[in-house]
């Protein structure tokens, strides 16, 4: 037999062999390709699932009286001190005549939110001639009731193992049938400022500190980032200096953001003293997290712009200086706003840097001002993911869902920039 | 006067000064058709003055600001009497707080007296003339430098030189921020980390078996001395960034080589950006994800196994942790491969050899290097991952490898060490910044190695 034949034969032989292997490296490829899109399915499955009962709350319809002596006992109003809860109770006990007993009592005065009394005094605060009056209010149900409404407390097991007791069931039950039980639009979520009470809580506060913050960080991080990228790029000569300033930055960029947070601390709040939970020293701290994504962004984009641009305007004699901020600037501009939103974006997802610097704080106010003390978006889905209550869980997920769609707002504003405005060259 | 008026009376007379600036070029030289005459274009003389006129102002401002708040405190401090002054400095510090908080109108702690509501007036006052001061000595100087640039405006005056060296100045400070930022990290962590080392010693912290930081408030209280012996921690972070490892480079590797090799083009487009959402997704959403859903499961999949299985196991942080960092290790991985020479990739097909042996046996090997320096950095980044771990991973420092048992990260006593109310001098909150050093030398010596190895790898080859 010719050799070339023998050769031919022993790659045959192994050619099965190989096939197979062929095929499950292949196959690992793709497994390994649908994990990460696997993952991201269930992700966003379990989230929405989780989310979607956090829109719509329970509220209870009851027949307060705005009574005269509770609210401004002989003819003298006094709205700090009056007892609205009382009137709640009393409304809730006419409501339901057969209730006596203290224990009995207080377990029906737990069917409605403690908002209810600042919903009263709201309203007669906004119109005084509520006074003696009757009135249909409808308030918001106690989150217990609220997750009973919502299907996450099951009423077959036995009465010492669930929150809500066998009368308690029975007084919701009549509620629902006369009408008085109602699932809404949950608008507490967005117009209130972080509670206790799951059923008060809402992402106003939150979002305002985020949006404060970022504020900070746009003003300090785009003009600086820009103006270190202009530099790198344009007029940075080749030395030691530029290359240390290289090495920093690509450094800085991988540096754990929780390195930033301790800086923060040490710096911001320990040496300059500038006040603790305030959304100014968050956003120090993110502008300059974020410098190096928009520092990097930027040389990118002004590497982009064609060195024939800067040849034309030097020519027609035009300094280094106004050859860059009257025509490499406006050309790269686009790229520098892409990578801005981009590291903006990043700096609206941070919360490790913020837990250092005190913005964990459980606040209530929505806070009005740059030194305020705040919370941010990411950091409340934390505290809330960490309350105990069952209610919290169903909000942290609303809330992740608000900030997700931020995120996505953000990138998309970054893609159609890029699209609509980047010139090929 | 409030500094955001002075600020914004300050901006209102650098246009003003602008205009004069340019208003005075034109008339020099006799009207604007003689401008050729100027140096340079009229607009330069009036950014010339406007920055003469600003230079000086917002640099008293910032001064001031930043001197105001010591200097105050220290008169009042010296106006108070003797027994106030002999006060040990955290009392001192405490009176000092009430004193501004009363002369803010907030609460303060314990009854006002005559001492103190003193002390709140003539704080009020000094604060009220410094205000006045830096209104005064700002707009002043600002007015003085803007004036002297006015004047000194001639038709041969080098405007836009100036202007340009100023701008070009300006430049140069901000791309150095990223150094003194590195510089502030270095000495925020240091300083705080070696006045830790002196009440606890390095060898201890670095090679103690045993972490309880708590410390107590009296010294006969039981575990009165905190200790300090960060090995949990070390193993702990480990631990749970080898599981990551363990789930993101095989799948990132494999999902690189997929998209780059098999895939066809549609698939790319459809799957890489998916991919990129992966990357996207704030590290806290994780965190409750991991909580919430996968240690829950985890559990119920250890225990259908027999195993005992801890609801805040290493494996559900680890696991999550990995899937968060598929994105990098691919689109590095991506980079590595793309990066090596078709030429090569031809020459084995082309000698027959498979699409897989291709792969693992030429392109792989070429693309070691840049593959190798993605994934360490890919390691720094799950070290200094943090949300993840404190919301997924537990508190409890455990010294174990078993990946179902809860353990403590560096990132997670950091977080627990530093949030809430600490004095400032505890082996506690020091112990923080001791740690913060190590995560920082750590990643900083993974990223200078990975950057290192994946720019030198790309160089071969271009």
């Amino acid at each position: 037999m010719e050799s070339s034949q023998i050769t031919r034969r022993k790659v045959e032989a192994g050619l099965p062999r190989r096939r197979r292997r062929e095929f499950l490296f292949q196959l690992a490829g793709m497994l390994a390709t649908t994990v990460g899109i696997v993952f991201l399915g269930v992700f966003f499955a379990d989230l929405f699932v989780k989310s979607s009962t956090a829109f719509v709350q329970t509220f209870v319809k009851l027949d307060v009286e705005f009574t005269e002596n509770v609210i401004a006992p002989g003819g003298e109003w006094d709205l700090t001190y009056a007892d609205f809860d009382g009137l709640v109770r009393s409304a809730l006990r006419s409501e339901f005549p057969g209730v006596s007993g203290r224990s009995e009592r207080r377990e029906l005065n737990r069917l409605v939110s403690v908002g209810a009394g600042y919903q009263m005094r709201d309203m007669i605060e906004a119109d005084p001639k509520l006074l003696g009056a009757r009135e249909s209010l409808w308030v918001p149900a106690s989150s217990i009731v609220d997750m009973y409404i919502k299907g996450n407390i099951d009423a077959s097991l036995e009465e010492s193992l669930r929150p809500l007791s066998d009368k308690q069931l029975s007084w919701i039950q009549k509620l629902q049938d006369s009408g008085r039980l109602e699932t809404r639009f949950n608008s507490a979520l967005f117009s209130n400022g972080d509670s206790r009470e799951p059923e008060l809580a809402g992402i106003k506060g939150a979002l305002m500190g985020s949006f404060y913050m970022l504020i900070v960080t746009v003003l300090l991080a785009f003009p600086i980032g820009v103006a270190a990228a202009i530099y790198l790029e344009e007029f940075a000569p080749r030395n030691r200096w530029s290359d240390l300033i290289e090495v920093n930055i690509n450094n800085l960029a991988a540096v754990p953001s929780i390195v930033f947070g301790l800086l923060g601390l040490a710096v911001f709040i320990n040496w300059m003293a500038i006040p603790r939970s305030a959304p100014l020293v968050g956003g120090l701290v993110l502008s300059l997290l974020t410098l190096p994504v928009i520092i990097i962004a930027s040389r990118a984009a002004i590497k982009a712009v064609p060195p024939s641009i800067r040849e034309a305007a030097l020519g027609l004699g035009a300094s280094k200086m106004q050859v860059v901020f009257h025509h490499v600037m406006p050309l790269a501009l686009p790229g520098m706003l892409t990578g801005t939103i981009i590291g903006m974006s990043r700096a609206l997802g941070e919360s490790a840097p913020l837990l250092m610097i005190g913005m964990v704080a459980f606040i209530v106010d929505v806070p009005g001002g740059f030194s305020d003390p705040a919370t941010a978006l990411p950091v409340q889905i934390y505290l809330w993911a960490d309350s105990p209550e069952r209610a919290f869980a169903e909000r942290t997920s609303a809330a992740i869902v608000v900030l997700l769609g931020f995120l996505l707002l953000m990138n998309l504003t970054a893609v159609i920039i890029r699209k609509r405005m980047e010139k090929k060259w | 006067m409030q500094s955001t008026t002075l600020i914004l009376i300050l901006a209102a007379m650098s246009v003003v000064a602008f205009y004069a600036g340019r208003r005075r070029s034109v008339a020099l030289v006799g009207g604007p058709r003689q401008g050729s005459v100027l140096h340079s274009l009229p607009g330069y003389y009036g950014y010339f003055t406007a920055i003469w006129l600003l230079l000086p102002a917002l640099g008293v401002l910032l001064l001031w600001l930043f001197l105001e708040p010591t200097v105050i405190v220290a008169l009042v401090v010296r106006g108070l009497p003797e027994t106030y002054q002999s006060l040990s400095a955290g009392e001192l510090n405490l009176f000092v707080n009430n004193v501004q908080n009363l002369a803010a109108g907030d609460a303060i702690s314990g009854e006002s007296d005559a001492v103190l509501s003193d002390a709140a007036a003539r704080f009020l006052a000094y604060t009220a003339t410094s205000r006045r001061l830096l209104a005064t000595l700002a707009l002043g100087l600002g007015g003085l430098g803007g004036t002297i640039a006015w004047r000194r405006i001639r038709p041969d005056l080098r405007a836009r030189n100036r202007v340009e060296q100023i701008i070009l100045l300006g430049l140069i400070a901000a791309s150095s921020i990223a150094i003194f930022t590195t510089i502030g990290i270095v000495l925020s962590v240091l300083f705080e980390a070696i006045r830790f080392f002196q009440k606890v010693p390095v060898t201890e912290f670095l090679f103690g078996l045993n972490w309880s930081p708590q410390t107590a408030i009296r010294a006969d209280q039981v575990g009165s001395s905190g200790s300090f012996g960060a090995v949990p921690l070390f193993t702990g972070t480990l631990l749970i960034t080898g599981i990551a490892m363990f789930v993101a480079v095989p799948v990132g590797l494999m999902t690189a080589i997929f998209l780059a090799e098999y895939s066809s083009q549609r698939i790319r487009d459809v799957a890489k950006p998916l991919l990129e959402v992966l990357a996207g997704i704030p590290t806290v959403v994780y965190g409750f994800f991991a909580a919430l859903t996968v240690a829950p499961w985890v559990r119920r999949a250890g225990e259908s196994f027999g195993f005992d299985v801890a609801s805040e196991s290493a494996l559900a942080a680890g696991l999550v942790m990995g899937i968060m960092i598929i994105p990098l290790v691919s689109s590095l991985a991506d980079d590595a491969i793309n990066a090596v020479p078709v030429a090569m990739r031809d020459g084995a097909l082309g000698l027959g050899s498979t699409r897989s042996e291709t792969m693992t046996r030429v392109i792989l090997p070429a693309a070691l290097p840049g593959i190798v320096g993605g994934i360490l950095l890919a390691v720094s980044r799950a070290i200094g991952e943090t949300m993840i771990v404190v919301m997924a991973a537990g508190l409890a420092a455990n010294l174990t490898a078993n990946p179902f048992a809860a353990v403590t990260t560096v990132t997670v006593q950091i977080v627990t060490l530093l949030v809430g109310d600490q004095e400032f001098d505890s082996a506690k909150t020091l112990a923080a910044f001791a740690l913060g050093l190590m995560l920082f030398v750590v990643t900083l010596c993974l990223n200078v190695v990975g950057l290192h190895v994946v720019r030198k790898y790309r160089e071969q080859y271009d």
